[in-house]
């Protein structure tokens, strides 16, 4: 019998592809971030808060919070579900962590649009 | 498939060769960077707040040995992280995952990280 075990998306293919399609837009930004920072020793507040204005930024940072979200969590789920067998306190780790989740992607909104 | 297998995921009474360091420490510092980001979102927020805010985040970061200790760790989990995630991109493409490859690549993932998390610690400091 097959049994349909999943974390995230319709099945365990699509959580693994969606695991190497979210890790690749991380790479990505991190690869900027780091660039940008190691490239700009002396940065002030206005260039700062320039980069982040313009919407392309904002699309990236926002894709970048989905991606890192969504690969936490299969990650999270899989980590859990191997090593936290007692039922209920996997269901409190994994409660606490889509909390997390949800509460990272409100934050972060507020903060790319806030400014 | 026969449901009973036994299967031991028991860590500690696992002898766990260099792939499989490689493979704990990438699900450690995954577990710390999904915790740890509520440092790196919180230091964003402040810095995009105000230039007040911004002047804040930087003093903090320079002078602080806490929070610097907190960003090389936080920075640390990322470049590890980043590398051995690169080293699975590899080996889902089919390279890296015979016996010996495996431990070479396994190898050049640590010493990779090792030496990119010196190098974020004079960054940093």
């Amino acid at each position: 019998m097959v049994t349909s075990i999943t974390s995230f998306g319709r099945s365990g293919l699509y959580d693994w592809m969606m695991q190497r399609v979210t890790a690749v837009i991380l790479l990505a930004y991190t690869v900027f971030m780091i660039g940008y920072l190691l490239f700009n020793p002396d940065l002030d507040y206005n260039q700062w808060r320039g980069l982040f204005d313009g919407t392309f930024m904002r699309v990236f940072s926002l894709l970048a919070l989905l991606s890192m979200v969504a690969h936490a969590w299969i990650g999270l789920w899989s980590v859990s579900t191997d090593y936290i067998k007692p039922t209920g306190a996997r269901f409190v780790f994994q409660s606490v962590c889509g909390l997390l989740a949800f509460i990272y992607v409100v934050w972060g909104i507020q903060i790319l649009w806030g400014i | 498939m026969n449901k009973k297998r036994p299967v031991n995921l028991d860590l500690r009474t696992i002898k766990q060769p260099l792939p499989a360091i490689t493979s704990i420490l990438h699900r450690v510092s995954g577990v710390a960077l999904f915790f740890g980001a509520i440092f790196m979102v919180y230091v964003l927020g402040l810095s995009l707040e105000s230039p007040q805010g911004f002047a804040q985040a930087q003093e903090m970061l320079q002078e602080s040995f806490l929070a610097k200790l907190i960003a090389w760790g936080l920075v640390s989990a990322l470049l590890y992280h980043f590398f051995a995630g690169v080293k699975h991109l590899i080996m889902d493409a089919g390279y890296c995952e015979e016996l010996e490859s495996g431990q070479r690549a396994a190898k050049v993932t640590l010493i990779v990280a090792v030496a990119a998390i010196l190098l974020a610690g004079v960054w940093i400091w």
